[in-house]
């Protein structure tokens, strides 16, 4: 069975984000970068499902500022092989990077055909659409999103997937494979990888190098005039003091709307 | 020329957020002077246009196939309604139920998409979304540079204006032919029925990562017990198994109007707040004075939970003697 | 006398029979005895052979001097007199073996010889007396925690058929030649018995007490108790170093995985329950054993064979793993210096090279290693404490300092540590002491992770420090965190001085630098932190500096180098609650505290003490009655300018 994920790279927001002096972008001066955390779980999925079905899962992530860290976490954690594609314009939007991947996964030399392909079902920058739907409508493949439990069949043909709705309803759908999934939570938490099995990983595994620079990158269709941070219109009253204090204030609230 | 709102049908009802989508569409339609529609693709329905009244007309794509939840088979049926109706604008709402429907319309169509839009306007003539970006910490404003443009709009960017639930005037309908998906709906699975109905308890006492562990809950059900209310929380807490599936507030869970929403420990994320924030009373309890939680609440606490929950039930209980 | 292996039995030259029954008996004894060289020969190798003169100095004052014993005195004193009874009974037995087996030497049995045999007849009755006190122990009033196993029944039987057959073989023997007094006390009881001559009844005593002692010789690597024979070994070959930490491994599981000298603490273990007694987490409730630990080792070694899967062959599960807040306090009391903390330490590696660890633990060790911090928070905003000072603090990077203020996550993170280093920075103003921090650049020092089994985690956060520490320009490093301060003065092979911040408060206060200029006249006690009074016996400046202070300090029980944990380090403060906990440690600790006259505020040096004990007392009830400080913020109300007393 060979799975392969795709990663990416977001800005990691524990860190204050600042505006560049042009007020179109991000200042990246400042900036550090995360693997996206819905990746991370499709990257704990695909491992879940090896473990289950043996094959191979191979790791792909657009270059990015400490990506390299990433892929070799992924290799650490169980990944077969980690590729990078290169030679990409920087701030690459949702859709151009739908089509790269698109691009290296329909028989691109050396990319392994993928039984599954995994991602995110959606980062925190995806400003002009969401991978999965995308990089399945350009490699015509099946696609669900939001998916939560992946089951595949023991003829490797068809996966049964479970998709979330609203009120804890979930959906369970027929995917025939190849397909594609937009992953929400894997089955089990992303697991701990020690700090010195990734500095081995480092050392043993090498990340494949995929050049774009070739590649002509479709004009985009969608111009950020500026960004901003948001402006809070309201803020809640805050009550102080000690927490006997604030419990008295609030009854008082509570009180008052009648809801004691 | 017009503005399309897609109306978002689920399991036999449309959903709330189609008429949030309604409201904006209409301010939209009106600053460009051309009619709303509203785009409905499914099977069976016998009035599509009993409740989406806001709109000038509704555009209803009838396929049996349309009868399951697939997005592209939606997308595709309202792409070949885009065109031939050729509108400017097709506004998708970003839900569980849509999710990827706008991104596949843009696909389909050769549009440009702009998601996570908590507002669109008209500026000298063209049009200008504020999208939400990182989890809420930055807004870009952008304006999609070609026809039709696909918006994908999050919950809660305008109020729903209930009274305005009327039928349309004109409904037309479609039908078209459509190949099978190859994504075959097999069946829907409900949450272990939960003993308690969120959305018709007065008070909820919410619970997030704040609450630390599992054996912490029962701080927040005293206070619960004691206001009368029901113990409910964010995603993380029922992803650790410290709360049932039935208990989860937000995009993946329920949404909720109580009187009074108190929520302890909860950070305030965008996929939370869809649930809750249009609450009667919410107060919210933080050790981050920064949570965004506090941007929605009405009174706010920097403190740990595991201090002011239980001063709060003491404090109730004392004034109940 | 006859020479009872001259003399013939069933035709039989005793010799012959006594060959017969010491070759059995040694090959026996041999036999396990390679068996256990093969297995320790087989695991990790861990070279303990430095420090000769250490190693004999503490070899003398815990195997000849029986110092940790000592610390329970009636059974210390029992244990000593058991001890010294054997060592002179066995000289006595190997001598009277081989002028047995040998009867062609031309030299008289041990009993014959006038000193000899009154050594061994004094430290004989003196022993049973002992013995009986054991039993009367053991048996009576056991201790918790202590095991009365039907081996230690067994070998304290056989011990006092020991010392006995030899008591009344001395009686008979007295019979016969009658000078030696021990022995004519035995004949004494021996004739009131009704027995009047020294045949046969010499004769079976030395044999029974041949038979008896070569018996338990080939028992006794077969048995439990092989402490008998390994603690002597087990003390020479003790860890030296202060840390506690095994070498540089991935972890351990299995036999072969472990170093010789952590399953060797297995077979220096006499399961006497010390370790139990003094664990915080066994005593919370948790169930953490440190002997359950070292039984568990030990049987892992008795047994052929292959191990079976998981931790020690399945016998230990992951939560006694975790439960452990690596205070030492086990190996403290341990009179076999067995290494209690390093093999839990190598379970922990072995489950972290495999991701069995909690959510909590997880999210910790990735704050660590993505922003340096178990917090989660931007490492930039690690000094965000020093802003609203009204002073600037230097930074160490750009600008010379004498001293290098390490403050550690809690101190800087954590609003009451917040509190804490404000006051200490006050102070080190007051005092005009030249000093600086490292702004973003600190790490957690690592102590704790290296604990939690990251020992991967612990280097690239120490490599990280140093790098920082190499370009900044400084004397000496101050913390006010004992975690830190060990880490920094023990594991970061560094040269410089490390100073906990009570030490450096006793220097500047005694100096004169620093004035105090109003007593706090309060009735105190004071919480010893682990690392720093246990691992690094630093025990004293916290008290000179609150003697200073004029305050009165009551010490509560278990002080010092006893010092009772908070329950959390070693990770345990990053870890969800153990389950089965009835009272946590920091709870039962304030308890303790509570119950001293007149005392109203517990002291403390350390950040995870100050918020486990603020925790503790609002969880007990006690918030009205106990307030907790830190040393140094009764250092800055005491040393505050006159003008300035009537602000915070």
């Amino acid at each position: 069975m060979n799975i392969t994920v795709l990663l990416r790279m977001v800005p990691d927001v524990v860190e204050e984000l600042e505006i560049a002096p042009d007020g179109r972008r991000l200042d990246d001066e400042m900036l550090r970068m995360i693997l996206s955390e819905s990746d991370d779980h499709a990257l704990e999925q695909a491992l879940l499902l090896k473990e289950c079905l043996g094959g191979s899962v191979t790791a792909i992530a657009p270059e990015a500022s400490e990506v390299n860290d990433a892929l070799y976490t992924a290799v650490a954690k169980g990944a077969d092989r980690a590729m990078k594609l290169t030679g990409l314009a920087a701030g690459g939007s949702t859709t151009v990077l739908a089509r790269a991947f698109a691009r290296v996964l329909s028989g691109g030399a050396g990319v392994v055909p993928a039984d599954l392909i995994l991602t995110g079902v959606q980062a925190h920058d995806d400003l002009d659409g969401l991978l999965a739907p995308l990089v399945a409508h350009h490699l015509g493949l099946p696609h669900v999103s939001i998916v939560t439990r992946v089951q595949v069949a023991a003829d490797r043909k068809t996966a049964i997937v479970a998709r979330e709705y609203p009120g804890g309803v979930h959906g369970e759908f027929e995917v025939p494979l190849p397909a594609v999934l937009g992953i929400q939570a894997a089955e089990k938490p992303p697991r701990y990888v020690p700090v010195a099995k990734v500095r081995a990983a480092m050392k043993s595994a090498r990340i494949e190098e995929l050049d774009q620079a070739a590649w002509e990158v479709p004009p985009a269709q969608i111009e950020v005039l500026r960004m901003d941070k948001p402006e809070v219109s309201s803020h809640a009253e805050m009550i102080e003091g000690t927490p006997d204090a604030m419990a008295l204030r609030v009854c008082e609230i509570l009180d008052a709307r009648g809801l004691l | 020329m017009a503005i399309w709102i897609v109306a978002e049908q689920w399991r036999g009802k449309i959903s709330p957020i189609t008429y949030e989508l309604l409201v904006l569409g209409r301010e939209l339609a009106d600053a460009l002077g051309v009619p709303l529609e509203a785009v409905l693709a499914g099977s069976g329905v016998e009035d599509p246009g009993a409740t989406l009244g806001k709109a000038d007309s509704v555009l209803y794509f009838d396929h049996p196939l349309l009868a399951e939840p697939v997005p592209e088979l939606q997308a595709k049926a309202i792409a070949m309604l885009a065109k031939i109706r050729h509108p400017q604008v097709i506004a998708v709402p970003l839900s569980n139920v849509s999710l990827g429907l706008g991104s596949l319309l843009g696909a389909e169509l050769g549009s440009p998409v702009v998601n996570f839009c908590k507002d669109v306007r008209v500026r000298e003539g063209r049009l200008e979304a504020c999208c939400v970006l990182y989890g809420g910490k930055i807004e870009a404003t952008v304006a999609p540079q070609g026809e039709p443009v696909v918006l994908g709009i999050c919950p809660n960017a305008r109020g729903a204006d209930e009274s305005h639930v009327r039928p349309t005037r004109r409904v037309e309908r479609f039908s078209f032919p459509l190949e099978p998906s190859p994504v075959r709906f097999q069946r829907y699975v409900e949450p272990e029925a939960g003993d308690v109905d969120l959305t018709q308890q007065d008070v909820l006492v919410a619970v997030g990562r704040g609450i630390q562990q599992k054996e912490n809950l029962k701080l927040a059900e005293g206070l619960a017990e004691v206001l009368g209310g029901a113990v409910c929380g964010s995603r993380p807490v029922v992803d650790q198994g410290w709360l049932p599936l039935s208990r989860q507030i937000g995009k993946s869970g329920v949404t909720v109007k109580p009187k009074l929403y108190i929520a302890a420990g909860i950070s305030g994320a965008p996929e939370h707040t869809e649930g809750m924030r249009n609450a009667e009373l919410i107060v919210a309890i933080n050790t981050d004075s920064r949570a965004p939680i506090f941007d929605i609440a009405h009174y706010g606490i920097v403190g740990d939970v595991l201090d002011v929950l239980p001063a709060l039930a003491d404090e109730i209980r004392a004034r109940r003697e | 006398m006859p020479d009872p292996v001259l003399t013939h039995y069933f035709g039989v030259p005793g010799f012959v029979l006594l060959w017969v029954v010491t070759l059995v008996s040694l090959g026996l004894f041999a036999t396990r005895i390679a068996y256990y060289i093969r297995v320790l020969g087989n695991a990790r190798p861990d070279a303990r052979w430095d420090q000769w003169t250490k190693r004999l100095r503490l070899f003398a004052a815990n195997v000849l001097g029986q110092r940790r014993l000592l610390g329970e005195p009636v059974i210390g004193i029992a244990h000593l007199l058991i001890f010294w009874a054997f060592v002179f009974y066995a000289s006595s037995f190997w001598w009277n073996l081989i002028r047995g087996l040998l009867p062609v030497l031309p030299v008289p049995y041990a009993d014959e010889v006038g000193w000899m045999a009154l050594a061994v007849g004094v430290l004989g009755l003196l022993g049973l007396a002992a013995l009986a006190v054991a039993a009367v122990r053991r048996y009576l009033f056991t201790p918790p925690r202590l095991e009365r196993s039907r081996d230690a029944t067994l070998i304290l039987i056989l011990i006092a058929l020991v010392l006995v057959s030899s008591l009344v073989g001395a009686g008979f023997s007295a019979m016969g030649e009658g000078r030696q007094p021990v022995g004519r006390l035995v004949e004494g009881a021996l004739r009131v018995l009704g027995f009047n001559g020294p045949l046969p009844g010499y004769l079976w005593m030395w044999w029974l007490h041949m038979v008896t002692v070569l018996g338990f010789l080939a028992y006794l690597p077969y048995s439990k108790h092989m402490h008998l024979l390994a603690a002597p070994f087990s003390v020479f070959f003790a860890d030296l170093g202060s840390s506690k930490v095994p070498a540089a491994s991935e972890g351990a599981s299995k036999r072969e995985e472990f170093t010789w000298r952590e399953l060797f603490s297995g077979l220096a273990c006499a399961e006497c329950g010390r370790c139990d007694r003094a664990c915080p987490a066994l005593t919370s409730g948790s169930p953490l054993s440190p002997k359950e630990l070292m039984h568990e080792l030990k049987e892992l070694v008795r047994r052929r064979g292959p191990d079976g899967n998981g931790l020690l062959g399945g016998k230990i599960k992951s939560e006694h793993v975790w439960a452990c807040a690596t205070c030492a306090a086990c190996m403290e009391r341990c009179p076999s210096f067995n290494e209690h903390v390093p093999v839990l330490i190598e379970l922990r590696r072995h489950l972290v090279a495999r991701g069995e660890i909690d959510q909590r633990l997880q999210a910790a060790l990735m704050n660590l290693t993505r922003y340096g911090n178990s917090f989660g928070q931007s490492p930039r905003s690690r000094a965000k404490w020093t802003q609203g000072l009204g002073f600037r603090v230097k930074d160490a990077r750009k600008e010379a300092v004498e001293y290098l203020w390490f403050t550690g996550d809690h101190a800087a993170y954590d609003p009451r540590g917040q509190a804490a280093s404000a006051a200490t920075a006050r102070v080190f103003e007051r005092a005009g002491l030249s000093y600086g921090i490292l702004y973003e650049a600190e790490q957690n020092s690592g102590n704790d992770v290296r604990r939690a089994g990251e020992e991967g985690l612990f280097e690239t956060l120490r490599d990280k420090n140093l790098t920082a520490f190499s370009k900044a320009r400084f004397e000496r490093i101050v913390t006010g965190d004992p975690h830190s301060y060990h880490a920094l003065k023990n594991e970061y092979g560094r040269s410089n001085g490390v100073l906990h911040v009570s030490e450096l408060l006793s220097e500047l206060i005694d100096s004169g630098r620093l004035a105090v200029r109003s007593q706090i006249g309060q009735t105190v006690t004071y919480q010893d932190p682990c690392y720093l009074a246990r691992y690094n016996g630093v025990q004293e400046p916290p008290r000179r500096v609150l003697r200073a202070l004029g305050a009165t300090l009551v010490d509560m029980p278990d002080n010092r180098a006893n010092t009772w944990c908070c329950g959390a380090g070693g990770g345990r403060i990053w870890m969800e609650d153990v389950p089965g906990v009835t009272e946590r440690p920091s709870d039962r600790r304030v308890r303790q505290a509570a119950q001293l006259d007149g005392v109203h505020t517990v002291v403390v040096t350390c950040p995870k003490d100050l918020v486990m004990f603020e925790d503790a007392v609002k969880t007990t009830g006690l918030d009205r009655q106990l307030e907790v400080k830190d040393l140094v913020q009764l250092v800055e109300e005491a040393t505050r300018p006159p003008e300035a007393a009537t602000h915070g």
